[in-house]
């Protein structure tokens, strides 16, 4: 789709928007506004350094229709039964009585790219300077046969996003039964969080090794391999559950049975399990879908690394797990932060009249639980090259743990407290 | 308690403008004052990259197993950046991370936090 299109498209999607509607008072007429949609690790984060990096010139609206931010990491210890759901969740109060953002809980129907302005669902509209996007992702019903109807049964249940599917899978795990099967699909990469599903995967077997010792897990995998920190899960796999958790690749989920708790495959032969948890593919929410945003494969959002600016949408800038990812760049809670962070300084740098920082830097740690006691990471920094317009990991730096151990338990849930606080406190 | 933080930006990019600015700037919910300067933004940014594990500004939260840096000593935080460099360091992950930053721009992370004021120091 080229940029004439997706104007167009962006135009049709906000028709009906007409004259935006004056949201609340203008107190400083000369400060520029920026309207961020999407409170996750991105947009709250992206929001609060708007704030912070314009020493508070720029007016900030944070539009989000969920009444508390809900963490996707740290999720699987729900799932295992080892935190309650409240422990992940946050408020936004202190963004807005801390940081002065004004929160909106709604959503986003349309954008208006030429008239710069979006459509809210409540109605009416909100004009904007610059508009920041972190809609996260959103689940491909449609690559997986009867998935959505057992999905919306709550009898096939995926948790891509932290909440009702999260405690539902909980619930399954607890009402199984001794010698019953956990079974979990996991789609093609590139998806959102890549050691997720095998987190998941051990933190159920440690519970049903401690509980439900004759039961089983199986891994049934899309990829050829366990696609994030291979060799310590397979390892930690080997250690601590054995026989009872089975690994499958080549598994590539094409349709379910919901009344049968059965999942087939491309190739490989059906599974039935007592708990079934099928990750269909993922692409970018709905919001970058409708409006031509998410203009590669019409899945993911093509964006410039230096300031995050979507390619085909001028001051629409896009965080998180919707873009199209640098290579080796993976779509992370932690990664979404500092995407935001990279953007809010662009745009605090082009209101100014500067071109961005040219040489931008990004952090990335990921922490996976292997049982409720043993933490292992992934950690890697990347650079900005001028040459390729892209991020790359800085050679020599990361890494993996050399084996999973209790001592980053502590910094595991250091980094959820210190990040949450980062984004939202 | 960003009052600080609002504070001393003010106060570098007003350069001359007087006090005054800088006690508005501490009022958040108050009038604006300036933007930073293109090289405050720069090691804003930079130093943001380590606030998801270090907190904002580099004060961590209450009890983290990961460090407050905000108020270190510029010398000792690139001593042990080195150190985690150079292996001899004992760490989790910062031995990895250390060498994704270049001696310049350790020095002024360094620097940075070393200028921080701490959560609760004001």
């Amino acid at each position: 789709m080229n940029r004439r299109n997706v104007v167009r498209s962006l135009m049709l999607g906000g028709a009906a928007a007409g004259v935006s509607a004056c949201l609340g008072t203008r107190t400083r007429p000369s400060a520029a506004k920026v309207v961020v949609v999407g409170g996750g690790y991105g947009g709250a984060t992206a929001a609060k350094y708007l704030r912070l990096l314009s020493n508070h010139t720029i007016d900030v609206v944070l539009i989000e229709p969920a009444p508390q931010f809900i963490s996707a990491p740290l999720s699987n210890l729900v799932v295992a039964g080892i935190l309650p759901l409240a422990d992940l969740t946050v408020s936004y109060e202190a963004l807005r009585r801390r940081h002065g953002v004004t929160l909106m809980h709604d959503r986003v129907t349309s954008i208006d790219a030429v008239g710069k302005s979006v459509t809210l669902g409540a109605g009416g509209s909100l004009r904007y300077d610059k508009l920041v996007l972190s809609p996260g992702i959103d689940p491909m019903f449609d690559a997986i046969e009867g998935l959505e109807h057992a999905h919306a049964q709550g009898r096939i249940l995926q948790g891509w996003t932290a909440g009702r599917d999260t405690a539902g899978l909980n619930a399954q795990l607890t009402a199984m039964r001794d010698g019953g099967v956990f079974a979990i699909a996991v789609p093609e990469t590139p998806y959102r969080c890549p050691p997720a599903p095998y987190e998941r995967a051990s933190l159920a077997a440690a519970y049903l090794l401690q509980r439900k010792p004759k039961s089983k897990v199986l891994v049934l995998d899309a990829n050829q391999d366990v696609v994030a920190m291979t060799g310590l899960f397979k390892g930690a796999w080997r250690d601590l559950y054995g026989n009872m958790l089975e690994y499958r690749n080549h598994c590539k989920a094409i349709s379910v049975d919901g009344a049968a708790n059965t999942v087939h495959f491309e190739v490989a032969d059906d599974v039935t399990a007592d708990v079934l948890n099928v990750l269909p593919p993922v692409r970018a929410g709905a919001l970058a879908l409708r409006t031509g945003l998410a203009n590669v494969n019409a899945r993911w959002c093509e964006v410039d690394f230096l300031s995050f600016e979507s390619k085909v949408a001028k001051d629409i800038h896009i965080l998180g797990d919707s873009i199209q990812a640098a290579p080796q760049m993976p779509k992370s809670g932690h990664m979404a932060n500092g995407h935001a962070k990279v953007a809010a300084a662009a745009i605090v740098a082009e209101l100014q009249g500067w071109p961005p920082d040219p040489a931008p830097m990004l952090t990335n740690t990921c922490y996976s639980y292997v049982s409720g006691q043993e933490v292992i990471h992934s950690a890697a920094v990347y650079d900005y090259r001028a040459d390729e317009r892209t991020f790359k990991p800085v050679a020599g730096a990361g890494g993996v743990s050399p084996h999973p151990s209790d001592r980053e338990v502590k910094f595991a849930r250091a980094w959820a407290h210190n990040i949450w606080a980062d984004m939202l406190g | 308690m960003t009052h600080h933080r609002g504070g001393r930006a003010s106060h570098h990019a007003a350069a001359g403008a007087g006090a005054a600015l800088v006690l508005v700037a501490a009022s958040l919910a108050g009038p604006v004052t300036s933007a930073p300067t293109a090289a405050e933004l720069e090691v804003r940014s930079l130093a943001a990259t380590c606030a998801a594990c270090h907190g904002t500004d580099g004060n961590a939260v209450a009890s983290s197993a990961t460090p407050r840096l905000a108020g270190l000593d510029k010398d000792t935080i690139v001593r042990e950046m080195r150190e985690f460099r150079e292996g001899t360091r004992p760490a989790t992950v910062m031995q990895q991370i250390a060498k994704g930053f270049t001696d310049e721009q350790t020095s002024r992370l360094a620097e940075y936090f070393a200028g921080r004021p701490p959560d609760g120091a004001h």
